[in-house]
């Protein structure tokens, strides 16, 4: 098997120099300034030329009573888990229903569905808030004209804590739906036809087919989705920024983790305590992918 | 033979039940797609027809048709930013040199993994792939010390030579070589004494160009779409990126909605004409990828 795949061992040593310029840029951009943010994040540090100096664990006991640090990992989830819930449901029912062959114009869907996740997400966080501006906006507009509400009794969508939140959930779910419906697409074209025609012979329904054939082919599918939307939506920045302006507003309701990073080490200066808060984002981001791992890996009991 | 005719009757079945509830199921479900397909357009639609109007008119009333005013919301972009195109160059620098520096130095690497045997090859390989696991908020404090350490602060070098070390390219191109370059093609061009960096560089590069290809796209995409990284890195106004541009544009002048529209436009449009060209492309090439996963 190694012989088919491999060549001769003799000139094995050059697989080095292919691989060494990729490493080198590995090591020095991605790995250095990991290694070095974990450093800065047991010191206090402006970022001044005075080197940072070393103050052990202090910036985490700090942290663990910084309400502003948990109130954003709370944002960060909430925000999060509404945008992600239908994202994965409309994803995978969505993938379902354009691998019907019979349908029409699924190529348009397809394409219509996918590409808000081409944007850029800046871009479209910024149409959204013109589009929902208090005075003015096209939304509120479309709703006085309807009779549903009045010029004085516009909703002020970004001074709303709970809309504010809703439309960046919103906004993430409209933006990676598309995109987690092409990998579930990838995913059940690789499900061998034989399955479901077994299932047809046993007289299974489409429910007992997707249920017992359909989902249990798609678990790797679902976990690698899963896992990659914890890594991106526990770091979400572009659409919360862009929405509230960079300040979180209304009431700091929409800081997100890395908005809190963001702000603490490159406005108020504080190299060293956001370089704990990244520690932190990490260790969050680590718990919830075990936690995906246990929780779709497990064994599916067919009852 | 036997199976091809078991395959034939449970369609017609499957067709025989489908065509029983068309009328109300088929319907329904047409409707339901097509208003999502809505939902995801018409926020498009609403940005390319503001963008054509005068701020009064997209405050005062609801826009469906397009107006005239478009050059005088780009005349109000100018003046009042004046580098906005820089925005655009720097996009198109970044974006173009990373993505052929990710190309070439990825493509190495993959070869590298895919035909070759060295010790240490599979933890250096889980290496790369667990770089794919890290979102670039967890490390951008040391790489912002990185980059004013050597002076890059405000140059796109602090932008492009990262992308030499692009994760997802490797692992995709890797498993391609596997697939479509044989063992005898590599050691038929060393029994002519080719070199080895020559048969990369002459014989394999030439036939995995369409997985480069591919994968450059997306590469592209995320660079051109990269928002976090250029808005610590690029401090000079004259060095901002598109998406940077983008968020000063709506922040500066919230009440020249017909400019911020503009704008907007003016960002998004690149991507949607390159989307209509090469959707199948794309998407495909997504789809390639995730089977490998």
């Amino acid at each position: 098997m190694l012989k088919r795949l491999q060549i001769d061992d003799k000139y094995g040593r050059y697989g080095y120099f292919f691989i060494f310029p990729f490493f080198v840029a590995m090591l020095l951009f991605t790995a250095y300034p990991l290694v070095y943010s974990i450093y800065l994040s047991f010191t206090k540090w402006d970022g001044s030329t005075i080197a940072p100096a070393f103050i052990g664990i202090d910036n985490f006991k700090h942290l663990v009573k910084d309400h502003f640090f948990w109130d954003s990992i709370l944002n960060t989830f909430k925000i999060w888990l509404f945008a992600v819930t239908p994202q994965m449901i409309f994803a995978i029912i969505l993938a379902v229903v354009l691998n019907d062959k019979k349908l029409k114009g699924k190529g348009i869907f397809r394409a219509v569905y996918f590409f808000p996740a081409l944007v850029t997400a800046v871009s479209i966080a910024g149409l959204f808030f013109q589009l929902f501006a208090w005075q003015g906006g096209t939304v509120n507009n479309l709703l006085i004209s309807l009779g549903i509400s009045t010029t004085d009794s516009a909703t002020n969508f970004f001074g709303s804590i709970f809309w504010t939140r809703f439309l960046c959930s919103f906004l993430l779910w409209w933006l990676w739906f598309g995109y987690s419906m092409i990998i579930f697409m990838a995913g059940i074209k690789a499900i061998p036809e034989e399955l479901y025609e077994a299932g047809d012979v046993d007289g299974a329904g489409w429910w007992k087919k997707f249920r017992y054939i359909t989902l249990p082919s798609l678990r790797p599918t679902i976990l690698y989705n899963i896992v990659t939307s914890i890594i991106g939506g526990l770091a979400i920045f572009d659409v919360p920024y862009m929405l509230t302006s960079g300040t979180g507003a209304p009431d700091y309701s929409a800081q997100t983790i890395s908005m809190y990073l963001y702000s603490q080490t490159f406005q108020a200066n504080n190299y060293g305590y956001g370089a704990s808060i990244g520690v932190g984002l990490c260790i969050l981001t680590t718990i919830f992918v075990i936690i995906a791992f246990k929780f779709i890996n497990r064994d599916v009991s067919i009852d | 033979m036997a199976n091809e005719a078991v395959k034939i009757k449970t369609n017609r079945q499957v067709s025989l039940n489908r065509g029983k509830n068309f009328s109300s199921s088929r319907i329904f479900l047409y409707v339901g797609l097509i208003v999502l397909a809505l939902i995801c357009f018409i926020p498009f639609y609403m940005m390319l027809i503001n963008a054509t109007h005068s701020s009064y008119d997209i405050g005062a009333k609801i826009n469906l048709l397009p107006s005239d005013q478009l050059i005088a919301n780009y005349k109000v972009i100018m003046k009042n930013t004046p580098r906005y195109w820089y925005g655009f160059q720097n996009s198109v620098i970044i974006s173009v040199f990373g993505t052929l520096l990710s190309a070439y130095f990825g493509s190495l690497a993959a070869y590298g993994f895919a035909k070759y045997k060295f010790r240490g090859k599979n933890i250096l390989f889980w290496a790369v792939m667990a770089t794919m696991m890290i979102p670039p908020q967890l490390g951008i404090i040391g790489f912002y010390q990185l980059m004013n350490a050597m002076h890059l602060i405000s140059n796109p070098l602090a932008l492009i030579l990262p992308m030499a070390a692009n994760a997802n390219l490797v692992f995709f191109v890797r498993g391609y070589i596997e697939g479509a370059i044989s063992n005898s093609l590599i050691e038929s061009a060393r029994m002519d004494g080719c070199g080895e960096f020559k048969i990369f560089n002459r014989i394999v590069l030439p036939l995995i160009t369409p997985s480069i290809a591919t994968m450059s796209i997306f590469t592209f995409i995320t660079s051109w779409n990269n928002f976090f990284t250029p808005l610590v890195i690029m401090q000079r106004e004259d060095r901002y990126t598109v998406p940077i541009m983008t968020y000063m544009v709506n922040g500066f002048y919230r009440d020249q909605f017909g400019a911020v529209y503009t704008s907007l436009a003016i960002s998004v449009v690149p991507i949607m004409i390159v989307f209509i060209f090469a959707s199948k492309y794309i998407i495909g090439g997504l789809t390639a990828g995730a089977v490998k996963g």
